[in-house]
């Protein structure tokens, strides 16, 4: 079905991996309308120079692809109408790149709060004054605003909720206080620098990004990258996953004022961090990874210290999961609290937890797998139930699974380089989209790449995008007081989204 | 006895549990910290947070009204005047007998209602949730708390609490059902009239889900202090009902010499650092429940305290 929609649009051939093709001027409309259709998945919409792209995924077969409209008269027909979805990214897309979406549901700005010095002073009054939250009508309402500065140390964010006495009628999110400009900063970058924007795009998931901008690049370059260094990039991956998967359980329980999780899972994660600095030299594994290899290679003592910090983890993990299910006014909690269906779940396409925790049976690593994920599959965890509780158990079982996924890893580990002295120049302007699951869930990056091998064009989509929306539908007809609770167990990120 | 001595000591009393609120506060904290595996603050901190909050300029929110300044005074006076009545080292002070058990949850309840209209003065929403919470509260926690005089009251036949005292101390007391129910619910409704956990987190940031922190998120500097210092007096006048009640012994008699009161003092804070080290440990091994589910909690507690007061009915009629 997809196919024979989109098969006869002309194939962009300087495009590597995926297929990317030019949309004819009413394309939009029949890519609209398969997304309303149920049977694609949106990845993600962006601007480029005098076009828009949208990177969609057929529900049924893993089939990526890329789809682009050339902006007419500065303009583009709205996707969002037909799939809301892309209605936050539309506004991005206006926002960043003053492409103007007709018939956009929801024109108002979203990352642009008219705070731009780059802009000229009419559109930042015009972003100022033409931001209202959205209405909630009737008796006994009241509205509590929070943020964007919090109590805690988290990132800025605004929260405007419309509740009916301890119940929350409506929840609107407002974000982009942590706008950072990394596409504009990328654009003219040189294809070896670029990575370390990558992985400050969001600093948890600093190898997610790196993994995914490096993937983008050397697609695009045709490049093999060293069987050693996929393999070293998937143990840092999957280390960045376990140390932040243990700071969320832990936090989600801090969140319930449960302090005893918190601090059993800090300490865990604690010790992860320090092993991974010991083994990689950053605790993050900040620039570990560049395109074209890695550059910290793991010694057999690294190897040997990963290995007994994973006997630790797995030693306690069942203990944690026993203090887990064994505190009842814990899952008094979480147990059916700020509850996603699996119907909104598919239409977000939300990777990650918090698809998995809502049925949605999707990780990049098994349903595109790329090296080494291809040769070592992850086990897959999917719960129904969509509540807090599903997503700390989805997590709790992802722990455990990241640490068998380690040891196979560690005990196959190819010998050889580890990293690639040069990047080919390609003898014109080559490009490519690529996919790779972070510890929130799929990361979407799009690299664009001149023959001087500096970056012409770069999109980083981090999996938030699709996450926070069902955040705002997750926590209706909840009690204020539980939002924490639900707005941790979804653990959006700020600095991703805002980029 | 002598105008004087009495006197001497019943300032001796309202000095002490101002001075050591701070300290229990501090054993609380440093007890569940070393339960989470972790270091803590030092057990002085309180007072060394309470300095610095006397030295920090008090910012009043342009909003508020001219009674915003006077409302944490009140509700330290209030509180404090209950600590000072209820029998900490010493039966039968010069004051104790100018209040009685129903006189100070009274008092406590003036201080709890003066920070419930603070929290509303401001006009934040932050405020606003919180006081409709401890209203809820509130609301809830008195009548089991009344239910909990009421069992003793009838058991001793006064509702002095220095009466109580030395009628639980004195071995007519004896095995009793009604008493286990009313300690039981004086346990709940001294937890959630002091927001600790599972009904209030006295050391979240999370906006909201504050109760008692929501109240007072826009006080500063000195009013703070004297919020803060209500605070830590509230919990030593419930932890000093619950051991003057069912923890009689050591107290000294009205009149007895400086031995007594000695041994008297030492037993109090025995008595206190226990039962907040207690404290910690049930605050620790537990989650907070959802604020929908205090009324269930404080409504299971009224009905221990109802059916504690019934057995009594019953029993005396069948005798």
């Amino acid at each position: 079905m997809f196919h024979s929609r989109f098969s006869d649009w002309p194939i962009v051939t300087r495009h590597q991996g995926w297929p990317r093709r030019l949309a004819p001027a009413d394309g939009w409309r029949a890519l609209g309308e398969a997304l309303r259709a149920d049977d694609l998945d949106l990845l993600g919409l962006w601007g480029d120079v005098e076009c828009v792209h949208a990177a969609v995924l057929e529900r049924s077969g893993a089939a990526p692809c890329v789809l682009s409209l050339p902006v007419w008269d500065g303009r583009v027909p709205s996707l969002g109408v037909f799939h809301a979805p892309a209605i936050r990214l539309e506004r991005a897309l206006q926002d960043l790149h003053g492409i103007e979406v007709t018939a956009l549901p929801d024109p108002r700005p979203w990352l642009d709060h008219g705070h731009w010095p780059t802009r000229p002073a009419r559109d930042r009054d015009r972003a100022q004054a033409g931001f209202e939250f959205l209405p909630a009508n009737g008796p006994a309402l009241h509205q509590i605003p929070v943020g964007p500065v919090h109590a805690g140390i988290i990132e800025p964010g605004h929260f405007r909720f419309s509740a009916h006495g301890e119940m929350i009628v409506r929840l609107e999110q407002r974000l982009g206080y942590t706008h950072k400009g990394v596409e504009r900063l990328l654009a003219g970058c040189e294809v070896r620098a670029g990575h370390r924007l990558a992985a400050r795009t969001s600093g948890d998931s600093a190898v997610a990004f790196a993994w995914a901008y490096s993937r983008a690049v050397e697609t695009a370059l045709g490049v093999q990258v060293p069987a050693r260094a996929t393999w070293l990039r998937a143990v840092m991956a999957e280390l960045e996953r376990i140390a932040n998967h243990l700071g969320d359980i832990g936090a989600i329980c801090n969140d319930a004022s449960f302090a005893l999780m918190h601090n059993e899972c800090g300490m865990l994660r604690e010790q992860v961090l320090r092993v991974v600095d010991g083994c990689f030299g950053h605790r993050l594994m900040m620039d570990c990874l560049v395109p074209g290899g890695v550059i910290a290679d793991l010694d057999p003592a690294g190897s040997g210290r990963i290995g007994r910090l994973l006997d630790h983890i797995d030693r306690r993990m069942p203990e944690l999961i026993e203090l887990y299910d064994n505190t009842a006014s814990l899952q008094d909690r979480t147990v059916g609290t700020g509850r996603l269906g699996s119907e909104l779940a598919a239409r977000f396409a939300c990777g990650g937890v918090i698809g998995r925790a809502s049925g949605r049976a999707f990780d990049v690593r098994c349903q595109l797998p790329y090296a080494p994920y291809d040769v070592v599959m992850p086990a897959l965890t999917v719960l129904q139930e969509g509540d807090v509780d599903a997503r700390v158990r989805v997590r709790l079982a992802e722990v455990s699974a990241s640490t068998a996924l380690i040891r196979r890893l560690l005990a196959g580990l190819p010998a050889g380089r580890s990293l690639l002295c040069d990047l080919p120049a390609p003898a014109e302007t080559r490009e490519s989209t690529a996919l790779v699951e972070g510890f929130r869930g799929d990361i979407l990056a799009y690299v664009r790449v001149a023959p001087d091998l500096r970056i012409e064009s770069c999109h980083l989509r981090d999996p938030s995008w699709f996450q926070w929306p069902v955040l705002e539908a997750a926590v209706e007809g909840n009690i204020v007081a539980d939002f924490p609770l639900c707005n941790k167990s979804f653990n959006c990120s700020y600095s991703g989204h805002d980029l | 006895m002598a105008l004087i001595p009495s006197l001497a000591l019943q300032f001796l009393q309202m000095l002490l549990v101002v001075a050591v609120a701070p300290l229990i506060i501090g054993i609380t904290r440093k007890t569940r910290a070393r339960l989470l595996r972790r270091t803590g603050a030092p057990v002085l901190q309180p007072y060394r947070d309470l300095a610095r909050l006397l030295r920090k300029e008090a910012l009043v929110a342009e909003t508020a009204s001219p009674l915003f300044r006077v409302y944490p005074y009140v509700a330290f006076g209030a509180t404090w005047v209950a600590a000072a009545l209820v029998p900490t080292f010493a039966t039968g002070l010069l004051f104790s007998w100018s209040g009685d058990f129903i006189a100070i949850i009274a008092l406590i309840g003036t201080g709890r209602a003066t920070v419930a209209l603070a929290g509303l003065d401001a006009g934040t929403s932050f405020g606003g949730i919180g006081s409709s919470r401890e209203a809820m509260i509130a609301a809830l926690a008195e009548p089991a708390m009344l239910m909990v005089v009421f069992i003793v009251a009838l058991l001793s036949g006064t509702s002095q609490l220095t009466g109580i005292a030395a009628f639980m101390a004195s071995p007519e007391v004896g095995l009793r059902v009604s008493l286990a129910l009313g300690l039981t619910a004086l346990v709940m409704v001294a937890i959630a009239e002091n927001g600790r956990i599972p009904v209030d987190n006295p050391a979240t940031h999370l906006e909201l889900t504050m109760v008692h922190e929501a109240m007072v998120l826009e006080y500063a500097g000195r009013h703070l202090l004297m919020i803060e210092l209500a605070a830590a007096l509230k919990l030593i006048a419930y932890l000093a009902i619950l051991s003057c009640v069912f923890l009689p012994f050591g107290l000294a008699d009205a009149g007895a010499g400086a031995g007594a009161v000695a041994v008297g003092i030492a037993a109090f804070l025995a008595k206190l650092t226990a039962l907040a080290a207690l404290l910690a440990v049930f605050e620790t091994s537990i989650a907070k429940m959802r604020v929908f589910r205090v009324p269930e909690f404080l409504g299971a507690a009224l009905m221990l305290g109802l059916l504690g007061t019934l057995l009594l009915f019953v029993s005396r009629m069948s005798q």
